[in-house]
């Protein structure tokens, strides 16, 4: 069966970031940019080039550029910051606790490199419990996109919005399949395939590995319902127990440790709401380690057939 | 204008305000708190052009102060309210629940006159480089001011802030350090000592300025009057001054003892009578 999403067209995420940004910056003169010594990873030097007042060189010193960010917003700007996903959260979580979450400061924490697929630079870059530190903090915004265009729309999108955010995307070039037009509605979740055996939700780079386990699947006799969770925070409780309702087991699948991941979020809705079974494709309480991204995805149990082994396990659990 | 006399008759007042607030709830930090209390009232009723009502978090227009040793609290509280920013009655509700004056500031419960919370120190001067650049961008010739604790300054954050300042040149900001050379553990030459700040400072790019007793109503508006002239000069500028923990309370000075602890009915009444009430108690 011929993929409904397949494209030739592949693209890193953090560069839909860097074009969001740098659209934001022709529409909203408001719109400032921090970054810790990564311009050119994190895609941030078209803004540099193109609004070179509006951009702020703070040198590897992420927690002054946390401060300063918090301290853009009184004034009235918004400040986005930009460094890997280590540094934005875990380096300088008590500053974003006190000067960004709990002063209610309009900050976005713009995270790239966040997982396993940051690859061969090892398990001191690779974050995995960066959505768990942030999702914690009281009334923060937490999004993982999946693609270019998913990333480029909720750059755009997270300006539009007042208060914190923390958006997290990475550097592997993945495929590039949301409708540049699609609109990204903080929230809200996107569903790519209609099923009725079992809800897979899965969020960033697992998304791809998620549409790749429907068809799968299918030969197998098993029709999937996958749902692309990009905010994990306010999670899509609708979404995820109208799903669940109609399949009565789900997956949740995301590049994250297991504990403190969205699939904590959902089983937290569903032990709430409704108790079914969940089976969570995730790193398993470690850290990563050096290595080519796919390697490491395959190594950590991250891949499209453990998305369709969790699948086939939650039917079974199921009918029993 | 007031007058120094004046200054010093309201400084009197907030002092008697802080020492009643800690002994209230048996809690809080008297001792920086009047150490610094010449300084900001200094800053609120003579050197501030400032608008407490309404009361704007984006401080488009006025000058901005953030308070980023945020344990000293009852100073703070004490001078916004009596500056007009909220009912002085409301001091009788610090640190107790339900109240808009946390132990530490907070802008979460909405008290006019804080915008950025504090207490885990080594933030503000951050948060005050941010808010002088957003002044920058927005045509707005006001300054920003901030108070640190000396003992603060042994944060890594504070010298990641000093090294941006100067490079972005952020002439419209005015630092102050309490240098009372106290900390909860002791003597901060004990604890873990500061060395030259004045060189420190100096060397990492701003105009260092001094005020040798903070404690000095006329000492510290002239040395906040002269550090405004060294603004706009493409350097931050800082003010080490020299404070006595516990200044105005005889028991209390120069002693790190009385950083976190609340005094007694004694020792209220005691601290009371060498404190005029020229304002009227909440």
């Amino acid at each position: 069966m011929e993929n409904k999403y397949a494209t030739t067209d592949k693209k890193d995420t953090r560069s839909g970031f860097g074009a969001g940004l740098l659209e934001l910056g022709k529409r909203n003169p408001e719109v400032v940019a921090l970054c810790a010594d990564l311009t050119g990873s994190l895609k941030m030097d078209a803004f540099q080039k193109e609004f070179p007042d509006r951009f702020f060189q703070v040198g590897i010193a992420e927690a002054n550029m946390i401060g300063m960010a918090a301290g853009l917003t009184i004034g009235g700007k918004i400040p986005f910051t930009g460094t890997f996903a280590n540094f934005s959260t875990g380096r300088v979580y008590d500053q974003i606790r006190q000067s960004v979450a709990y002063s209610g400061k309009n900050v976005k924490i713009c995270a790239s490199h966040a997982g396993l697929t940051l690859g061969e630079d090892g398990a001191t870059h690779q974050i995995l419990e960066d959505i768990g530190l942030m999702k914690m903090l009281p009334h923060m915004v937490v999004i993982n996109p999946c693609d270019y265009n998913q990333t480029k729309a909720a750059t755009i999108a997270i300006a539009e919005y007042e208060g914190p955010v923390y958006l997290r995307f990475g550097r592997p070039s993945v495929p590039n399949f949301t409708p540049a037009d699609q609109k990204f509605e903080i929230g809200k979740a996107v569903h790519l395939f209609e099923g009725k055996d079992v809800s897979i939700f899965a969020t960033g780079h697992l998304v791809w590995k998620a549409i790749e386990a429907y068809y799968i699947l299918k030969e197998k006799g098993i029709d999937a319902e996958i749902i692309n969770i990009h905010t994990i925070k306010p999670l899509d409780s609708e979404s995820v127990l109208r799903s669940v309702q109609k399949t009565g087991c789900a997956v949740s699948a995301e590049e994250h440790n297991r504990i403190g991941g969205l699939g904590d979020s959902i089983a937290q809705e569903l032990t709430r709401h409704y108790p079914a079974p969940l089976e969570m494709v995730a790193v398993n309480d470690s850290f990563g380690e050096s290595g080519t991204p796919d390697q490491l995805m395959t190594k950590y149990g991250l891949d499209t057939a453990d998305i369709v082994n969790a699948a086939i396990k939650a039917v079974g659990r199921r009918n029993k | 204008m007031p007058t120094i006399q004046e200054l010093e008759k309201k400084a009197s007042q907030v002092r008697r305000d802080i020492v009643r607030m800690v002994h209230a709830v048996n809690s809080g930090h008297p001792g920086g708190s009047l150490g610094c209390t010449d300084f900001l009232v200094a800053l609120y009723d003579e050197i501030m052009r400032h608008q407490p009502q309404p009361f704007s978090m984006d401080g488009k227009g006025e000058d901005v102060f953030f308070l980023s040793n945020g344990h000293i609290s009852p100073v703070f509280y004490s001078v916004l309210s009596r500056s007009g920013y909220f009912p002085v009655n409301e001091l009788n509700t610090f640190r107790k629940l339900n109240s808009r004056l946390q132990g530490h500031p907070t802008t979460h419960e909405g008290l006019p006159g804080v915008r950025m919370a504090s207490g885990s120190l080594g933030q503000g001067l951050s948060v005050a480089i941010g808010a002088a650049l957003a002044k920058r961008l927005n045509g707005d010739d006001k300054l920003v001011f901030t108070l640190h604790g000396d003992g603060e300054l042994q944060e890594g954050q504070i010298w990641e802030a000093a090294m941006a300042a100067a490079a972005h040149k952020v002439d419209n900001l005015i630092a102050t350090v309490d240098v009372n050379g106290q900390q909860i553990d002791g003597p901060t030459e004990k604890v873990m000592p500061l060395g030259d700040l004045s060189g420190k400072f100096a060397a990492f790019g701003w105009k260092v300025l001094e005020i040798g007793n903070g404690n000095n109503m006329q000492e510290v508006v002239s040395g906040l009057k002269n550090a405004i002239s060294h603004t706009g000069k493409g350097q931050p500028v800082v003010i080490l001054m020299k404070t006595k923990m516990g200044a105005g309370v005889d028991f209390m000075m120069g002693t790190h003892k009385w950083h976190g602890v609340a005094p007694n009915d004694e020792q209220l009444a005691q601290a009371l009578n060498q404190l005029e009430e020229t304002l009227g108690d909440y």
